[in-house]
């Protein structure tokens, strides 16, 4: 019997190494020798975690349970290891199982499933047969066929077509060349890489050692977040497992092919994921873009033709080998080929890592798999792309998600975040929150992106607290659209878009602040006022947890706020126990 | 240039021990594009990148220290000045910032009186805001960071968030 416990971030944040603990310790206690306890990745349903798995003694899943605290346990290893008898009540309800049944696993095939600290399990599954095929019988065109077949393209923003750029780069003549893997996700409101480097890590290896094969190149880099440590230390576990094994280092399978892999850790930097500044920054320079042409793949790494993918993009390549090119592009649209995996959260009751094949509507994914807004909330928007793309708002829940599909509504598919808005969430704060973070990571190259959003957000903050002028709008629009023609990266290029887009279908938010001076979303602080309704009973407990003193009311008596002395904290109305205090 | 530390007037100590950074100089110092790399590990080493840490790599590696300066001032994980004991890095995603980061913010500045960058007068604790940390199911989302390594807490609200410092706290008494 194994129980296996998910030990991604998120499953570590919310305690699984102490549930781990606790299954050792009794497990220990009561002598069971015949149960062995281990650890997975990422299963997807961070809502659930953390989660823990039984396995019979042939391998099939018996049990999943969720939410397991350390106190559930013991009654666990009493009635389920020991007795025989699972207990029904902690284990994942008919429901939350539709949220994995849904999906279609390509990228996250193995997350979850095996224990990303042995190869064998890895091995087991297939692993590192893809490569062993490509380096032992293939031809790097043969190869580049098969993935121009698949149709994959990158998956990291862009969008463009792998088999081209490793063409190139093939093309390119060159004694050393590299092949480089982003795993720099900046995106805030993304972790779909992450989760595969900490649940799958020797799916990228082998994906990279596929592409290194295919392009000529003898060195992989990884450039990876400092923020994200356990991806780190489970990635150098796995390349130092597939040294071991021969998967990596020299004369791989015999052959004359010698790749091997490092890691160069990140330092923090949102434009190192566009590619001329990661190569800024694996040189050990601030991490500023270069002018294109000339391609990575003709100059890229130390001058040398260079490959960037990121990890979502390698972690298809060895199924995509595997299975070949045409059962891959059998899924998704036209122009979309695959699936895509998706990082759900926001104001979402069940968010999570959602793989789904590409042209799927958001509804689908949103309501189908993600379930209802948190607290029965209303929807209102879904953004796509992070600060680089945009808000799709709720009419527009029918459209397919696919390249071309969701680059029509204004945002991007971008690397795959999708966090969920719900009534409350103002939008212009959320244009507001992006320029904020765009204008913090301009590189400060282009004078447009540099001075061009530090002018955007100053407009913005003036319109949420309430000091917004007539001809605002129409100064942001004007202010966008040169940024985005005056800058050289997509940094700059892209940054306007979470304002353009939420101009173009909440426009009225924007007016409603400007000419109204209302927040629609009751969000911005200076916009709203809290009052206390009939509902009071007069507990006095607002009045007692009010910093300033601003609430009086004698017991059993409707309390009231003084306007002039609150200072909009909302103490009073987190402390109300009957909902009395309201905001205008 | 560099200035003979005797004379040197930038507060730092005079005496400082570089031993520690020795090996890793020895490793990387001559190994091109590796100044990140090794930036990083002198921060691991001492906490934060002295102006006489810089001065120190400068000479080993003959980069010039406002290069070295400009490097280090680029990158959001690159600190000039010391940090407390528990490094609080607080999750400023957007997944985080829907879910009310900003609330979860004004409870730790509220609770230990300092700022985004500041460390509280004991030297305990210092507020890092970050981009994003990669948990965003579980927002909003913080970490706090040791010489020992780190801990996620997810699903924050303002009294957990008080909970969770007041415990550290208490690990020190």
């Amino acid at each position: 019997m194994k129980v296996m416990i998910g030990q991604g971030s998120c499953g570590v944040a919310t305690g699984a190494k102490k549930t781990s603990n606790e299954f050792e310790k009794l497990v220990a206690e009561k002598g069971l020798k015949n149960v062995v306890i281990d650890k997975t990745g990422c299963i997807g349903t961070c809502y659930l975690e953390p989660i823990v798995d039984v396995y019979d003694d042939n391998g099939a899943l018996e049990t999943r349970y969720v939410k397991v605290q350390p106190e559930k346990v013991a009654e666990i290893v009493e009635k389920h290891l020991i007795g025989g008898k699972p207990v029904e009540e902690y284990a994942i309800s008919d429901v939350d199982k539709t949220f994995l049944e849904k999906q279609k696993r390509i990228v996250l095939r193995n997350c979850g499933v095996i224990n990303p600290e042995h190869i064998e399990e890895y091995i087991a599954r297939g692993g590192y047969e893809s490569v062993k095929k490509v380096v032992t019988s293939m031809t790097q065109d043969e190869v580049i066929d098969v993935i121009k077949v698949s149709g994959l393209k990158g998956r990291g923003g862009a969008g463009f077509p792998t088999w081209f750029k490793w063409n190139e780069a093939k093309k390119n003549p060159g004694a050393n060349k590299y092949m480089v893997c982003n795993a720099d996700e900046g995106d805030p409101g993304a972790f779909m890489d992450r989760s595969v480097l900490e649940g799958d890590p020797h799916s990228l290896i082998e994906g990279m050692t596929i592409g290194g094969f295919a392009m000529g190149a003898t060195e992989g880099v990884i450039y990876v977040r400092a923020e994200y440590p356990l991806a780190i230390a489970r990635l150098e576990i796995a390349m130092a497992q597939a040294r071991e094994k021969g998967f990596l280092g020299k004369n791989l399978f015999g052959t004359n092919f010698s790749f091997d892999i490092r890691i160069k850790a990140g330092a923090g930097a949102f434009v190192c994921g566009e590619e001329t500044a990661l190569i800024a920054s694996l040189e050990g320079e601030r991490g500023m873009p270069r002018l294109k042409p000339p391609f990575p793949a003709a100059k890229g790494y130390w001058q040398k033709p260079t490959n960037i993918n990121n990890v979502e993009t390698f972690a298809n390549v060895p199924w995509i080998l595997a299975n070949g090119g045409e059962a891959f592009a059998a899924m998704g649209t036209d122009n979309s080929k695959g699936t895509k995996v998706f990082a759900l959260a926001g104001k979402i009751k069940k968010g999570g890592l959602v793989e789904v094949p590409m042209g799927l509507p958001l509804k689908e994914v949103i309501f189908g798999i993600g379930g209802r807004i948190k607290q029965d909330k209303q929807f209102k928007a879904v953004q796509m792309g992070g600060p680089s793309g945009g808000c799709i708002p709720a009419d527009l829940i029918d459209t397919p998600v696919s390249y071309e599909d969701i680059t029509k509504t204004g945002a991007i598919v971008g690397s795959g975040g999708m966090i969920v808005m719900d009534e409350t969430t103002c939008m212009v704060d959320m244009a507001r929150y992006f320029l904020d973070f765009t204008r913090k990571e301009s590189c400060g190259k282009c004078n447009y992106c540099r001075i061009g959003t530090k002018r955007m957000l100053e407009i913005l903050e003036r319109i949420t607290r309430g000091e917004g002028r007539d001809g605002d709008i129409e100064l942001l629009e004007e202010l966008a659209n040169k940024v985005k023609d005056g800058s050289m990266c997509g940094l700059g290029q892209t940054a306007p878009n979470p304002v353009l887009t939420t101009i173009r279908y909440f426009r009225n938010e924007y007016e409603d602040h400007i000419y109204n001076h209302k927040c629609t979303a009751k969000s911005c602080k200076a916009l709203i006022r809290f009052t206390i309704s009939d509902a009071c009973k007069g507990c006095t407990l607002c009045a007692k947890k009010c910093p300033v003193g601003a609430i009086t009311g004698s017991v059993k008596q409707r309390h009231v706020i003084d306007p002039d002395k609150c200072i909009k904290c909302g103490k009073c109305e987190e402390s109300c126990n009957f909902g009395a205090v309201v905001r205008e | 240039m560099t200035c003979k530390k005797s004379e040197c007037q930038c507060g730092g100590n005079a005496a400082q021990d570089f031993s520690e950074l020795a090996p890793v100089l020895d490793k990387y110092a001559k190994v091109p594009g590796s100044l990140i790399t090794i930036l990083q590990k002198a921060q691991d080493i001492y906490g934060f990148l002295s102006i006489d840490v810089i001065n120190h790599i400068s000479e080993a590696t003959g980069i010039k220290p406002a290069k070295i300066y400009g490097v280090a001032t680029f990158y959001a994980q690159f600190r000039l000045q010391p940090i407390g004991k528990y490094l609080i890095m607080l999750c400023k995603g957007t997944a985080c910032h829907v879910n009310g980061a900003d609330m979860i913010e004004e409870a730790v500045c509220e609770h230990l009186n300092i700022q985004d960058g500041e460390t509280t007068e004991d030297g305990l604790f210092t507020l890092n805001n970050v981009a994003c940390l990669g948990c965003c199911s579980l927002a909003p989302v913080m970490m706090i960071k040791t010489n020992d390594g780190e801990e996620t807490f997810g699903n924050l609200t303002k009294d957990k968030v008080k909970a969770i410092l007041d415990d550290y706290r208490a690990k020190e008494a």
